[in-house]
């Protein structure tokens, strides 16, 4: 597979992960947003700036529907979900031969959606649009799985999703853990409790999360479950292992670049999370932890592009 | 320019399919030749099935199917990049759902004609670059070969894999009031459009089964096979398993489309300039895999932009040391370079005569009169005649830097008089043409009235170790009403070419 293209198929994976990401976080707030909580609404739509990045030239200014309209529609603000399923298209663009046409056709239907001036420029559209752009990227992963090969080019898909996913939910725990773990009781008093169901709505984790502890919230064991638990798609865990898997089938059909350094960097990531119990990671600095997983994340991005994508013309020749 | 009802009162028997039909009110015949009706105004016998099919449904149901056919254009992402907006405008390509129809008979005419107009191009190519014996001879002046921008010196006495320097050909046709197949232009370099025509031809399978299926239409569907394989006999001695790869200029080109539609359909890799390297004059893609050769490159990128050491240093689109890998035999291009060189519009008025020194045959396909600027006393009639003529600039295409006397302003061609004095030699003028019209879906849904837009016809020719024309091509129509013009870079449209059995 060409290096261009693989790198476009990462890429196109990572924005759609971030745009849902970023869908969800707004749909969540927005619906907090109703009910009469302790967080004031500063503090609540500061903390989800943090959780995106603090995307450059969007502030607070007091007013959420401004703020979320900016997140939502301002193709020009990289971070924005318009923005993020435009760079998207442009990625599925150029690699256009590699796509099966039910994708190119979900994904060109989804950036529609997404650019029609009639639907952006609709005043009440937001409730719509959210869950609209939310059902194209579930239907753009469906036909992704059902309808591409498994082959190099959708492990380098499933890599891009893992990573930023990985990368997003890391640090939307790390923002929340920062604002009130800390604080915590053992039992939270109602405001909390919608706080915490918030956070694991984000993740899409409440239910699965019932489904493992029952309706008791507790923050170790949020915390427990979205980094570590096996078996559910948006934990940490799961994510990395996912990572893996893809870098290790990457590794086997291409062969020739095997890369020592990163299967190592992502095996030991994937050790470390398999491994740890939460009660050591709590005793620990929570927040150290978190930004050593996101180094870690970092750097398994760059080795990506050393060993396939831009790697030097001597060292292949010579290969 | 005669006015409608001055057409009616010429024409015997203009008026008669009218009025049986309410949807072809608007239709009006003149001296240009009518695709669907005789000179007598009576249909003709091919068009027949097709008049009676879409003058017999509701106009809702027309209606339904043009949308649903839309919405296919669309959702496939059918579209094309216009220049000179925003970079990276895209447009759906327009399309008109009333087929074009050519019988067994014209086609056998064309197939023939085009044929041999492309072997003799390709000797001349294959001469021009090597001995230059009809130099020599005096058939075609040295003048006009060297002066050429497209003319490429580095090109001399390379020796090209099967002596094969057009591959792929994309010749405009179009018909005159006789009935008559002309040439217009030789499209030798990188001729686009043949997505459209065959994913028009796919929507028009979906939206009329019965009435395609009635017809008879002989297939295009092998067209890139038959590309596919025509590539793979290009290949470089000792390459019996080329790699092939489709290199396009990216994104931004107005047929990136196209370019990812057949790299697709034919299973090769689609590449740009930055996915090559050159090492040691062999050609490799980078893959995630390490550095794979590459034997076959087809390219849709002109010669200018495709290697900025040899060719446009400023290009970013090429490679840099393609050109040496070309001239040592490791790599095929196709089209092979510098063949711009004939399908100059200067080299154009001279094909009649390569046809006859080459092949010693009379061309069975008629160019269009053409006036040479180098030559004293037709320039002064041209000059003479601005406002009657169309003034062509010898090396563009795509409808671009061009005259169109009867519709240009005093301003307009003041700009041409003076262009041409300065450079005769980049300008031809050619007569304005009243090419074939044919029946169109215009109108609003409301009251979809049937009507004649003008057409021309682009079959594309494939020239491996034989000539290969699939039965069908690009039918352009220039939309507007009263238009000339069906480049789709100036609004023009497209419509399926039916080619039939006999």
């Amino acid at each position: 597979m060409l290096s261009r293209v693989a790198d476009s198929l990462y890429w196109m994976s990572r924005y759609l992960e971030r745009a849902e990401h970023t869908v969800r976080l707004l749909d969540v707030n927005m619906g907090l947003m109703l009910d009469r909580s302790s967080t004031s609404a500063e503090g609540r739509w500061l903390r989800v700036l943090a959780a995106l990045g603090n995307p450059e030239e969007i502030e607070w200014r007091g007013d959420y529907n401004q703020l979320v309209r900016a997140l939502t529609f301002d193709a020009d603000n990289r971070a924005s979900i318009t923005a993020c399923i435009v760079s998207a298209r442009e990625n599925a663009r150029q690699v256009r031969d590699e796509l099966s046409t039910e994708q190119w056709q979900r994904l060109n239907r989804l950036y529609l959606q997404a650019t029609e001036p009639n639907i952006s420029g609709n005043g009440h559209g937001l409730e719509e649009f959210l869950p609209v752009v939310l059902d194209g990227l579930h239907l753009f992963q469906g036909v992704t799985d059902t309808t591409m090969n498994h082959g190099e080019g959708w492990q380098f898909i499933q890599m891009g999703r893992s990573i930023e996913r990985a990368f997003a939910t890391v640090k939307l725990l790390d923002i929340y853990y920062r604002d009130f773990f800390v604080t915590a009781q053992q039992t939270p008093d109602s405001n909390q409790y919608l706080e915490w169901i918030g956070l694991l709505r984000c993740c899409t984790a409440f239910e699965a999360y019932c489904r493992v502890y029952t309706a008791d919230l507790t923050h170790e064991w949020i915390l427990e479950f979205l980094l570590l638990n096996p078996d559910f798609p948006h934990s940490v865990r799961y994510a990395i292992d996912g990572l893996r898997q893809a870098v290790i089938s990457v590794q086997q059909s291409s062969g020739r670049l095997a890369s020592d350094e990163l299967s190592r960097m992502a095996g030991r990531l994937q050790a470390s999370l398999n491994f740890a119990e939460i009660n050591e990671i709590l005793d620990q600095d929570v927040s150290a932890y978190m930004s050593n997983i996101l180094r870690q994340c970092l750097l398994i991005h760059d080795l990506i592009y050393g060993s396939y994508i831009h790697y030097s013309v001597q060292a292949a020749l010579s290969a | 320019m005669p006015t409608n009802s001055e057409v009616r009162a010429q024409t015997p028997g203009a008026d008669r399919p009218r009025r049986k039909d309410p949807a072809l009110e608007e239709y009006f015949l003149d001296a240009a030749f009518d695709e669907m009706f005789d000179d007598q105004g009576v249909v003709r016998p091919h068009y027949e099935s097709l008049l009676s099919t879409f003058s017999k449904l509701p106009k809702e149901e027309l209606h339904r199917r043009k949308q649903s056919a839309d919405i296919s254009f669309l959702m496939q992402g059918i579209t094309f990049t216009v220049y000179g907006r925003d970079e990276g405008t895209e447009r759906i390509f327009p399309y008109d759902l009333l087929p074009r129809i050519i019988t067994a008979g014209e086609w056998e005419r064309i197939e023939k004609g085009l044929t041999q107009r492309i072997t003799a191009l390709n000797l001349f190519l294959r001469d021009v670059y090597n001995e230059g014996k009809i130099l020599a001879d005096g058939f075609v002046p040295r003048e006009i070969v060297y002066s050429c921008r497209h003319f490429r010196r580095e090109m001399r006495g390379l020796q090209v894999p099967r002596n094969v320097y057009i591959a792929v050909t994309g010749t405009d046709l179009l018909r005159l009031g006789n009935g008559e197949f002309v040439v217009l232009e030789d499209n030798l370099r990188v001729p686009s459009g043949v997505s459209y025509m065959l994913t028009c031809r796919r929507v028009m399978k979906r939206i009329f089964p019965q009435l395609f299926a009635k017809y008879g239409v002989r297939p295009i569907e092998h067209y890139t096979r038959v590309l596919l394989s025509t590539l793979r006999s290009l290949a470089p001695e000792g390459r019996p398993e080329p790699s092939i790869v489709l290199l396009t200029p990216g994104i931004y080109n107005s047929a990136y489309f196209e370019h990812t539609y057949l790299a697709r359909q034919m299973g090769i890799e689609l590449v740009e300039g930055r996915d090559l390297v050159i090492h040691d004059n062999v050609v490799y893609m980078r893959t995630t895999a390490g550095l794979k050769r590459v034997d076959v490159i087809y390219r849709r990128v002109d010669d200018d932009f495709i290697d900025p050491l040899a060719f446009r240093s400023d290009s970013i689109l090429g490679v840099a040391g393609l050109f040496n890998a070309y001239r040592a035999g490791n790599v095929t291009l196709a089209n092979a370079f510098g063949t711009g060189l004939a399908d100059d519009k200067a080299i154009y008025a001279y094909v009649p005569a390569i046809i006859r020194y080459y092949l010693g045959e009379e061309p069975l396909l008629q160019n269009v009169e053409t006036y040479l600027m180098t030559d004293p006393a037709q320039r002064q009639h041209t000059l003479q005649n601005l406002d009657k003529l169309v003034v062509k600039a010898v090396g563009e295409s795509g409808g671009y830097g061009m005259l169109i006397g009867p519709k240009s302003t005093q301003a307009q061609r003041d700009e041409f008089h003076a262009l041409i004095e300065a450079n005769p030699r980049n300008y031809i003028a050619q007569p304005t043409l009243d090419f074939s019209r044919a029946p169109c879906l215009m109108g609003s849904p409301d009251s979809p009235s049937i009507e004649p837009r003008h057409v021309d016809l682009r079959p594309y020719i494939l020239y491996g170790d034989k000539v290969t024309i699939v039965p069908g091509g690009l039918t352009r129509v220039a939309l507007p009403k009263g238009s000339l013009v069906v480049n789709s870079s100036q609004g023009g449209g497209s419509k399926d070419t039916w080619v039939l059995n006999d």
